[in-house]
């Protein structure tokens, strides 16, 4: 079981009270932890990674005690802590976003 | 004693929220933020079953969700948000003029189908358009628009290179127009299958060819179910007409004291009464004068009167963007605008009088409005 604590938005998009805990098939990856997450919760598809290529939305980061995971590669295994559910992994919204899009909306 | 309900969509920068009233449109009851955070650029009612909505909801973290609800706003549902364009998708110009390769940002725009509520198409940015007809859950590209041979050369306008609207003419399914930021206006007869521009008589002295066949910056296009061979339109600078459904266009800017604006609408039931919210240039973005007025013209253009009263008149430096005006169908005709500032401002008589319904909301994007029964 791997427990995945997401942000605020997204918990309430996906009406999540607090953290996920998830089965996952072979070894426990970002992709593989988010396959399942997306397989539970499609409303997800498309807010953390792009639906088609898959990559990380630019303003989203994935932690792992206290590790920043976002730039290993995403079939790297997950640290043996969130394996064993004693860590969650962590998907966070940097702070940060948003700006742009606030500004163009204007002209 | 008019049993009518008029319910207002109001898609801000930080959720959205739904006013509703009776007939009278005195008294108010306000729901929301729904979404709250999330920035809702717009939100449209099926003409075909008031109670089906949908939402383009949106995040510069999270990116684009499509909400439905089938209870009048009650309640929502996520709905498909997946937007990818058909086959490889090309280059654009980016503002430097270099190629740059499309990519899905954001929806801009909603149009529910007239008689389906099922079908509704969405304007996204990059520039396409989008159709589903199965209530929102999948998305295809109507690919001929981007197709039309002129993609390679559209540019974004300062708010991006954004579809942000789309009129379907109620006497013939098979036509649309549509119109993007720094296009220009597109129409097919084909249900979608085939675009052509219909820029011909629109001047912008900004960009390199001023009477190209596309890279005009549009701001919105309005038209009256009554005579979707007439359409207006608020240009980046410039209120145009057109009476052969865009074929060709002509100035009726009149005596507006600036012509550079975002928002016009026609008034429900006289065609040739039109509102436009002049904003003082391309670079202050802000009524002339601090002074917010709405201009409306009975003489389908050229010929413009000031409506303020109930309007700030001073010190008023807020925006009205291009989706944030809408009418209602009552006997009375009621117009509708929001603003930056996050007021929605209504009037129950045809722009004679103005109060805020709310106003102190998150920025307004958009302002729709459902008349019902």
């Amino acid at each position: 079981m791997i427990r995945v604590v997401l942000p605020a938005h997204l918990r309430t998009l996906a009406r999540i009270g607090g953290e996920v805990k998830l089965e996952v098939e072979g070894p426990a990856t970002v992709r593989s932890v988010l396959d399942a997450l997306e397989a539970l919760y499609p409303m997800l598809r498309g807010t953390i990674r792009d639906h088609v290529t898959k990559e990380r939305r630019p303003f989203v980061r994935f932690f792992a005690c206290e590790e920043d995971l976002s730039h290993d590669s995403t079939d790297a295994p997950l640290p043996e802590a969130v394996v064993k559910a004693a860590e969650p992994l962590i998907v966070l919204g940097a702070i940060a976003g948003g700006k742009l899009s606030l500004l163009e909306a204007s002209a | 004693m008019c049993m009518a309900k008029v319910r207002v969509l109001v898609g801000t920068r930080k959720g959205a929220f739904i006013l509703e009233s009776d007939g009278k449109r005195e008294h108010w009851d306000i729901s929301g933020p729904h979404f709250a955070g999330w920035e809702l650029y717009h939100l449209k009612g099926s003409p075909a079953d008031p109670n089906r909505l949908y939402a383009s909801q949106c995040s510069g973290w999270f990116g684009q969700m499509i909400q439905r609800s089938d209870d009048g706003g009650k309640t929502w549902a996520p709905a498909g948000n997946q937007f990818v364009y058909d086959g490889v998708p090309g280059t654009h110009q980016w503002y430097d003029g270099k190629p740059r390769p499309w990519e899905f940002k954001r929806v801009w725009h909603l149009e529910p189908s007239l008689t389906d509520p099922d079908t509704v198409y969405a304007g996204v940015e990059d520039a396409a358009l989008f159709r589903s007809t199965d209530a929102g859950a999948t998305w295809q590209e109507l690919a001929g628009l981007r197709g039309h041979g002129s993609g390679p050369h559209w540019q974004p306008g300062a708010g991006g290179m954004c579809l942000h609207t789309i009129l379907l003419d109620p006497g013939d399914p098979q036509r649309i127009f549509i119109a993007i930021s720094a296009a220009g206006a597109f129409r097919t007869d084909d249900g979608g299958q085939t675009w052509k521009p219909i820029n011909q008589g629109l001047n912008s002295l900004y960009i390199p060819d001023p009477t190209a066949e596309v890279g005009h910056c549009v701001h919105r296009i309005a038209m009256h179910s009554s005579h979707p061979q007439v359409l207006f339109m608020q240009k980046h600078w410039d209120v145009m007409r057109s009476d052969d459904a865009g074929d060709s266009w002509h100035e009726i800017s009149g005596n507006l004291p600036t012509d550079f604006g975002f928002v016009i609408d026609v008034h429900a039931h006289e065609p040739e009464t039109i509102y436009v919210v002049p904003i003082t240039s391309d670079s202050l973005h802000y009524p002339p004068e601090g002074t917010l007025r709405v201009y409306r013209s009975r003489t389908g253009g050229n010929e413009w009167e000031a409506l303020s009263k109930g309007l700030p008149q001073s010190d008023c430096y807020v925006n009205v963007l291009r989706d944030a005006m809408a009418v209602d169908s009552l006997d009375s005709c009621g117009v509708y605008f929001g603003t930056t500032g996050g007021q929605v401002y209504a009037s129950s008589d045809a722009g004679d009088s103005w109060k805020p319904i709310v106003r102190d909301l998150p920025g307004v994007l958009s302002v729709e409005v459902q008349t019902l029964a």
